[in-house]
C-alpha cells in the first residue's frame, strides 16, 4: 500500500508544478476584483502590452472578463490586474499575456494550489454539498437501501466504486470524443448509455473474476443505474470544466458523501423499528422526517469553505 | 391485455390517485423534495415529466414488438434519453429564465424511476391508445403531487402562490428552507395514508 502511495503523491506534486512553467511563477486572487501575479524577472514590455491581456473564467472560456487596469509593481516583478467582474478564490482563471509584439503568447492558470483544490472538491461534495442532504438527489436508493446497516455499507462501497470508475470514463469520452466533434447536445444520451453499459460490464467481469465480491455487491450494481447521482456527477463535472484529477475528486467525494448518508440513515432506521411511532407514519413517512432532520443538520456545513 | 378494458377516466384516476407516483408508489422523490419550494418550478418540472412520460410511453408501445426482451432496458433508456434531450432543449429555448433553476433536474428525468417503471409495467404490453392515457395519468399525477407540495410550501413559507403575494407576512419561513421538502413529503404522505384508511373504514361500514 505504502509503495503505491509515495509515487502517487510524487506524481501529484510534479503535475502541480508542471503548470507553472513559463515566465509567470505563480498567481492568486488577491481581492474581490484583483489578481496578483508573481513574475520571476521583470517583463520587457512595450507601450501596448496592457491591451493584450486576456482573462477568462475556465468554465466560460468564450466570455472574456473586462480588464480595467494592469500595473507593474516592485520593479516590474509583480503584476496586478484589476477586473470589473467579481472574482472568486474558488474558481480558476485562464490568463493570456504578451509582453511585446515579438514575444510568444504566455498562458497561465490562476488557481489555488493543486492539492488544496482537490481537497476542497472532495470535502465540498461529501459534506458541504452532500448529494443526499443538500442537493436532494439519489433519494430512491437512499430510502430503499438504508433499512439495514449491512445493506447500507454494501451499497455505499459499490456506489463509490462505480461512481469513480464511470466518472473517469465519462470524462474521457466527453473530452476526447464529444467535444472535438461538437456533439455536446448528445451529452445526456451518451452519459446514460455509457453508465448503463459500464455497470453491465462491471457486473459481468465481477461475476467471473471475483465471485465473492460479486455475491456481496452484485445486487446493488443493477440498482445503481437508476440513481440520479450517478448521472448528476458527470453533468456537474462537464458543466464546471473539471480536469481529470478534479473529476476523480468529485466522484470520490460524492460517493463518500452518499455512503456516509446511507450509513447514518441506516443507523437511525434500525432504531426506529423499536420506537412507538403513530401508525400512519410507519415506514417511509417517518424516514422522510428523519432525513429532513439530517438535512437541517447538514445545513450547518453550508457556511464552510476552503 | 389481461382481458381488461382500460378507459380514459380509469387510467387518469389511476395515475392521479390510486397509484400516485409520489405519494403512493414513492418513486422519483428527488424532484419532489428539491423542486417544490414554489409552485411554478413544480409545474414546469411536472410539465417536462408529463411530456417525457407520454412520448416515451407512446414510442415504446409502437415499437413493443420490435424490442427484444433481452435488450429492453437499454432500449427504454435510450428512448427516454432522446425525449429528455428534446424537452431539455425545448425548455432552454422557450423558457430560459425558469430553465436555469431546474436545468439539472430536467436532465435527470432520464433516471427517474417512475418513467421506466411505467414503460416496463404498462406500455410494453399495451396498445398505443391506453399507453397514451396511462402516460397522461401518471404525468398528471406527478405534476399534481409536485404542485400540491409546492402550494403547501410556498404558501406557508413565503405567503404567496405562483409568485403572487397573498399574505403580507411570512407565516412559517421554515417551509421555504430546502430541507423542509423532506418534512413536507413525509407529512403529506402520512396524511394521504390516513385519509385512505378513513375512507376505507367508512366504506367498510356502509
Amino acid at each position: 500500500m505504502r509503495r503505491l502511495l509515495w509515487p502517487l503523491l510524487a506524481f501529484l506534486l510534479l503535475t502541480a508544478q508542471a503548470s507553472a512553467a513559463g515566465r509567470i511563477l505563480d498567481g492568486e486572487v488577491s481581492g474581490e476584483h484583483e489578481l496578483t501575479l508573481n513574475l520571476g524577472l521583470a517583463l520587457p514590455v512595450d507601450w501596448q502590452w496592457q491591451g493584450r491581456i486576456g482573462v477568462v473564467e475556465r468554465e466560460n472560456p468564450d466570455i472574456p472578463l473586462t480588464v480595467q487596469a494592469a500595473r507593474l509593481e516592485r520593479d516590474g516583478r509583480v503584476l496586478v490586474l484589476t477586473v470589473a467582474e467579481p472574482l472568486s478564490a474558488q474558481s480558476a482563471y485562464d490568463l493570456t499575456l504578451r509582453a511585446s509584439d515579438q514575444d510568444p503568447v504566455e498562458k497561465f492558470t490562476v488557481r489555488k494550489g493543486f492539492l488544496a483544490v482537490l481537497f476542497s472538491i472532495v470535502i465540498g461534495a461529501a459534506l458541504i454539498q452532500n448529494f443526499v442532504f443538500s442537493r436532494y438527489l439519489g433519494l430512491c436508493i437512499f430510502f430503499g437501501a438504508s433499512g439495514r446497516k449491512e445493506t447500507a455499507v454494501g451499497m455505499g462501497f459499490s456506489f463509490i466504486l462505480v461512481m469513480t470508475l464511470s466518472a473517469v470514463f465519462v470524462w474521457a469520452v466527453y473530452n476526447f470524443v464529444l467535444r472535438p466533434l461538437h456533439l455536446q447536445f448528445l451529452q445526456v444520451l451518451t452519459f446514460v448509455g455509457i453508465i448503463a453499459v459500464f455497470v453491465q460490464f462491471l457486473d459481468t467481469v465481477l461475476r467471473k473474476v471475483n465471485p465473492f465480491l460479486f455475491k456481496k455487491l452484485g445486487v446493488y450494481l443493477v440498482l445503481i443505474t437508476t440513481n440520479c447521482i450517478i448521472l448528476a456527477v458527470p453533468l456537474i463535472l462537464v458543466n464546471n470544466a473539471y480536469d481529470l484529477w478534479e473529476s476523480l475528486a468529485l466522484a470520490l467525494g460524492s460517493g463518500a458523501g452518499f455512503a456516509l448518508a446511507l450509513f447514518l440513515m441506516a443507523c437511525v432506521r434500525e432504531r426506529l423499528e423499536l420506537a412507538d411511532i403513530p401508525e400512519v407514519f410507519r415506514g417511509l413517512p417517518i424516514a422522510f422526517v428523519v432525513a429532513g432532520l439530517f438535512a437541517l443538520a447538514f445545513l450547518g456545513f453550508s457556511g464552510m469553505s476552503f | 391485455m389481461e382481458g381488461q378494458q382500460y378507459t380514459v377516466l380509469e387510467r387518469l384516476a389511476n395515475g392521479l390517485v390510486r397509484e400516485n407516483p409520489i405519494f403512493k408508489l414513492a418513486l422519483s422523490m428527488c424532484p419532489a423534495v428539491a423542486m417544490t419550494n414554489n409552485v411554478r418550478n413544480g409545474f414546469l418540472l411536472g410539465l417536462a415529466v408529463l411530456f417525457v412520460q407520454v412520448a416515451s410511453n407512446v414510442t415504446v408501445s409502437i415499437f413493443r414488438r420490435f424490442i427484444h426482451e433481452r435488450i429492453r432496458i437499454p432500449a427504454y433508456i435510450i428512448i427516454i434519453a432522446t425525449w429528455v434531450s428534446v424537452s431539455d432543449m425545448g425548455l432552454a429555448a422557450y423558457a430560459p429564465g425558469f430553465y436555469k433553476e431546474i436545468a439539472l433536474y430536467v436532465k435527470l428525468i432520464v433516471v427517474f424511476a417512475i418513467i421506466i417503471s411505467r414503460l416496463e409495467v404498462f406500455a410494453s404490453r399495451h396498445t398505443v391508445w391506453p399507453s397514451f392515457w396511462d402516460g397522461m395519468g401518471m404525468g398528471l399525477g406527478f405534476m399534481f403531487a409536485l404542485m400540491f407540495v409546492g402550494v403547501f410550501r410556498e404558501f406557508l413559507g413565503s405567503g404567496s402562490l405562483w409568485g403572487i403575494e397573498i399574505l403580507p407576512f411570512k407565516p412559517f419561513f421554515f417551509w421555504s428552507l430546502p430541507p423542509a421538502g423532506f418534512f413536507a413529503i413525509g407529512l403529506l404522505m402520512a396524511l394521504f395514508l390516513w385519509l385512505e384508511r378513513r375512507y376505507n373504514a367508512w366504506r367498510g361500514r356502509k
